[in-house]
């Protein structure tokens, strides 16, 4: 009887999570930066190597599944940082008034635009693009015109719940501004499906479920480093490409204040922002000193970083947002 | 005699009431939340459209394909022939995920179907989109058309075909004279039942749909919620759906529904006009190939199931517990709410409140569990975290969508003992408790053990309202099931989709069986 009421628990509880003291440490996150994967149990084993705390990275979700599960916990929340708020995302999340001002002294970072807020901090970013398979699309397009003249088919993911898919919005938005909904309707034919996160279009990618599909112009480093494969490439477009930062914040609810903002200033470490490139595939906020792997000189460089600031980005959303629907509802 | 039943009576009258509000009142709640109807932009339309025309394509095809089927069951005798018609009851008891699994692996881009196109240089198949939408609901609803038509099939006297036959009628006059007219009644009947399935399909149009352009009104629902976090959009597109279903309801109720009471498909009827060559050719082809086309999904299921369970993680396995538990409670429940409202109908005979009372009981066949599941949202979230509730809340979901059949097997069978033992009872002084106990229950197995199955598969399949609800480190068995191949991971996928359809199976073989423990004997 005992085990089975043990299991019921198990089965049944959203997560049991341990009372929180000054040695204890809980982040956010979304999923893949928390797997086994990605870089989020190096950056823990390397942060408990030091602080003589335990941290404990949840997997929750993007940045509104963070949002909301912060905002139904209130003042009880468990959670101290979260690590991946999306930039464009970044106006609802100060609007939400549970972010603390971070504690950085020098805003120096290494990426094509500044970035100055005063609640988040830039962590890594990359710019997003369509990868495509060279011996498949021997010629790929290169601007968004010539995308959708052509026959060549796209995957993408939702923007409503996917921070690449908000990103494509934004980019689009960002090149073409009033004429962004004619892009659209053009582009409609291309589209074969739209996925609710990255995942399934890009494993239908890899299927040959498209010509292209859209994801990071660090993308094909993944294939060479960790695969050995080269036929991988980002299709460089003529308009500029979208930057998307990733983000960290501190909550005013946390119990270890101090333990929190240390984390931050560890995520902007040469060591944890040099084990990013190879671990989450996006590029290191701040340049590590040794550099990064080699590889990533080969891939694409936009000719313009296209990036909206976070408020702009807010203001543009739900604009854009309908006009992509009824374009591809036609 | 008021004092028999009053305990009886009290359970029944809380039964009545808390279905009342699982209905109506979820919708009040809805319609108090719903925004403007100017709040519906182009893909919303868009949405409404495409819920309409999937559902008249699904039942329109479904319809015609299972004619041939239906024709060729009816008129061929042939060892397997009642397999092939427990067969075709399966897809009741079928999560449609693991259904979405099967046919992906046959009509999917990696399929078998794409591997043979392009073995012959030709392309891969895409399911995505409307035809795959299309085609999942054909697969799940053909067998339910045979059945239906089979039934008007065998409803033809006998002795009609034998006139027919002495009179010397070719196939083409029976099929004018006999054939035609049963089918001109039960065509437009079983049209509109699978209609109405179709409308309400959540399940098949988030996972086949392929994105925004293949939007339901119930997917919409859902996206309002997870993606925006709307209430009043989403409570909105819930009238929406609820206005859809409601009036295609009322147009069920005037054309004659077709009853699939199992029973009395073990007889083929005499056909000497279906004695030659070609005729007998045609009725293998029509059932080898409706034969294939459910088959073959489900078979790759248990192929790329079993080489995928090295891949389980334990997230499944709490999945899988998950799930079991819901479908128990679900179970329970909707057995307790059946039984008291059955017992308050058979009670109240043919006076005014017993047919109501009954129509009470169905009412939720009409309801979509999204918009419930919106409702009671709405009436929970100021008070509780919805992540705490959505197990609980699922639980309560299924058992009311599952009431209608569980209803339908326990009334008649609850009507039978009373008019037979009820008597006799009285004249004992046997009543209250000890009389279910000792007379009722007893002679109840059967049709509860089957309805207790029916309702835990169904639990244990469903994929509509824990989709609203479940935080990220929640899932139930067929959510984790669609996690998994939001990420990709197909081996594990396979591995639980067969997890998920031995369960399914288990639960409703081990009620039905211990229903039928006794009778047995």
């Amino acid at each position: 009887m005992r085990g089975f009421l043990l299991v019921l628990i198990w089965a049944l509880s959203p997560g049991i999570t341990l009372a929180h003291e000054d040695h204890h440490l809980t982040v956010y996150t979304y999923g893949s930066f928390a797997s086994e994967w990605g870089p989020g149990p190096r950056i823990q084993a390397a942060f408990e190597a030091t602080c003589e705390c335990e941290l404990e990275l949840v997997a929750v979700g993007g940045t509104d599944d963070i949002l909301k599960r912060l905002a139904s916990e209130g003042e009880d929340s468990p959670a101290d940082v979260v690590v991946g708020i999306n930039a464009d995302r970044a106006a609802i999340a100060e609007a939400a008034q549970i972010f603390a001002p971070h504690r950085l002294l020098q805003g120096r970072y290494d990426m094509p635009l500044g970035w100055h807020h005063a609640l988040f901090v830039p962590i890594d970013w990359g710019y997003v693009s369509f990868i495509y398979d060279k011996p498949r699309t021997p010629s790929p397009p290169s601007s968004f015109r010539d995308l959708a003249a052509s026959e060549a088919t796209i995957l993408i993911q939702d923007p409503r719940s996917s921070a690449a898919g908000l990103a494509l919005l934004l980019w689009v938005k960002a090149a073409y501004g009033d004429e962004s909904e004619e892009i659209w309707r053009d582009l409609a034919d291309n589209i074969v499906e739209v996925t609710e996160g990255w995942s399934a279009s890009y494993g239908q990618f890899l299927e040959g479920g498209a010509d292209m599909v859209l994801s990071y112009t660090t993308s094909p480093a993944y294939h060479v480093l960790v695969e050995g494969d080269r036929s991988k490439a980002a299709a460089q477009f003529d308009e500029g490409h979208y930057m998307q930062i990733e983000l960290a914040g501190v909550l005013t609810t946390s119990n270890s204040t101090d333990l929190a903002h240390d984390f931050v200033e560890f995520l902007m470490s040469d060591q944890v922002q040099a084990l990013l490139p190879e671990s989450n595939w996006m590029y290191p906020a701040r340049m590590p000193e040794g550099g990064i792997p080699e590889e990533f000189g080969n891939l694409i460089s936009p000719s313009r970083a296209l990036f909206l600031n976070p408020s702009t980005a807010e203001s543009l959303r739900e604009e854009a947002l309908r006009e992509w629907l009824a374009a591809i509802n036609p | 005699m008021a004092g028999r039943d009053q305990s009886l009576t009290v359970s029944g009258v809380l039964a009545a009431s808390l279905i009342l509000i699982l209905t109506f009142g979820t919708l009040a709640a809805v319609g108090w939340r719903a925004e403007g109807a100017g709040q519906l932009g182009p893909a919303d339309f868009a949405a409404i459209r495409f819920t309409l025309w999937q559902s008249f394509l699904s039942a329109t095809i479904s319809t015609i394909l299972a004619v041939p089927v239906a024709r060729a069951l009816a008129r061929r005798r042939f060892p397997g022939r009642g397999l092939v018609i427990t067969l075709l009851g399966a897809p009741f008891i079928l999560p449609v995920i693991v259904a979405i699994f099967g046919l992906l692996a046959i009509f999917g881009r990696t399929g078998v179907l794409s591997e043979i196109s392009r073995a012959f240089g030709g392309e891969a198949l895409n399911i995505y989109g409307l035809h795959g939408v299309v085609l999942a609901h054909v697969f799940f609803n053909i067998p339910l058309a045979t059945r239906l038509i089979l039934q008007g099939w065998l409803a033809i006297p006998a002795e009609r075909f034998r006139l027919a036959a002495s009179l010397g009628f070719r196939g083409r006059d029976i099929a004018r004279q006999l054939e035609w007219p049963m089918l001109r009644e039960v065509l437009p009947g079983a049209w509109l039942v699978i209609f109405l399935i179709c409308l309400t399909s959540f399940a098949v149009a988030l996972t086949l749909g392929g994105g925004p352009r293949a939007t339901t009104v119930e997917l919409a629902i859902y996206q309002a919620f997870r993606f925006d976090f709307d209430l009043g959009k989403a409570a909105l597109l819930a009238l929406i759906q609820f206005g859809i279903g409601g009036t295609a309801a009322l147009f069920a109720l005037r054309i004659a529904l077709p009853q699939t009471a199992g029973g009395g498909f073990d007889r083929t009827v005499e056909r000497w006009d279906a004695r030659g060559r070609l005729s007998r050719w045609t009725d293998v082809l029509a059932i080898g190939l409706a034969m294939i086309f459910l088959l073959s999904p489900l078979t790759a299921v248990f192929a790329e199931g079993l080489r995928g369970i090295p891949d389980l993680g334990a997230p499944v396995f709490r999945a899988a517990v998950a799930s079991v538990l819901v479908a128990l409670a679900s179970t329970a429940l909707a057995l307790l709410l059946s039984l008291s409202l059955a017992h308050l109908i058979v009670a109240m005979g043919h006076r005014r409140g017993g047919p109501l009372l009954e129509a009470l009981g169905y009412l939720s066949i009409a309801a979509s569990p999204l918009v419930v599941g919106t409702g009671l949202f709405i009436l929970i979230f100021p008070f509780v975290s919805p992540d705490y509730l959505a197990l609980p809340v699922t639980a309560l979901v299924n058992a009311t969508m599952s009431l209608p059949f569980v209803l339908r097997s326990l009334v008649p069978a609850l009507r039978e003992v009373e008019s037979r033992y009820g008597t006799l009872s009285e004249s004992l002084g046997l009543g209250g408790w000890r009389r279910f106990r000792i007379v009722t229950l007893p002679r109840l197995r059967r049709p509860l053990g089957f309805a207790a199955g029916l309702t835990a598969a169904l639990s244990m399949g469903d994929l509509g309202v824990i989709a609203l609800f479940a935080g990220p480190e929640q899932a139930t068995l067929p959510l984790q099931l669609y996690r998994l191949m939001g990420a990709y991971r197909m081996e594990e996928a396979a591995a639980a989709a067969l997890l998920l359809l031995a369960l399914s199976v288990a639960l409703f073989w081990i009620f039905d069986r211990g229903g039928r423990a006794d009778a047995d004997a």
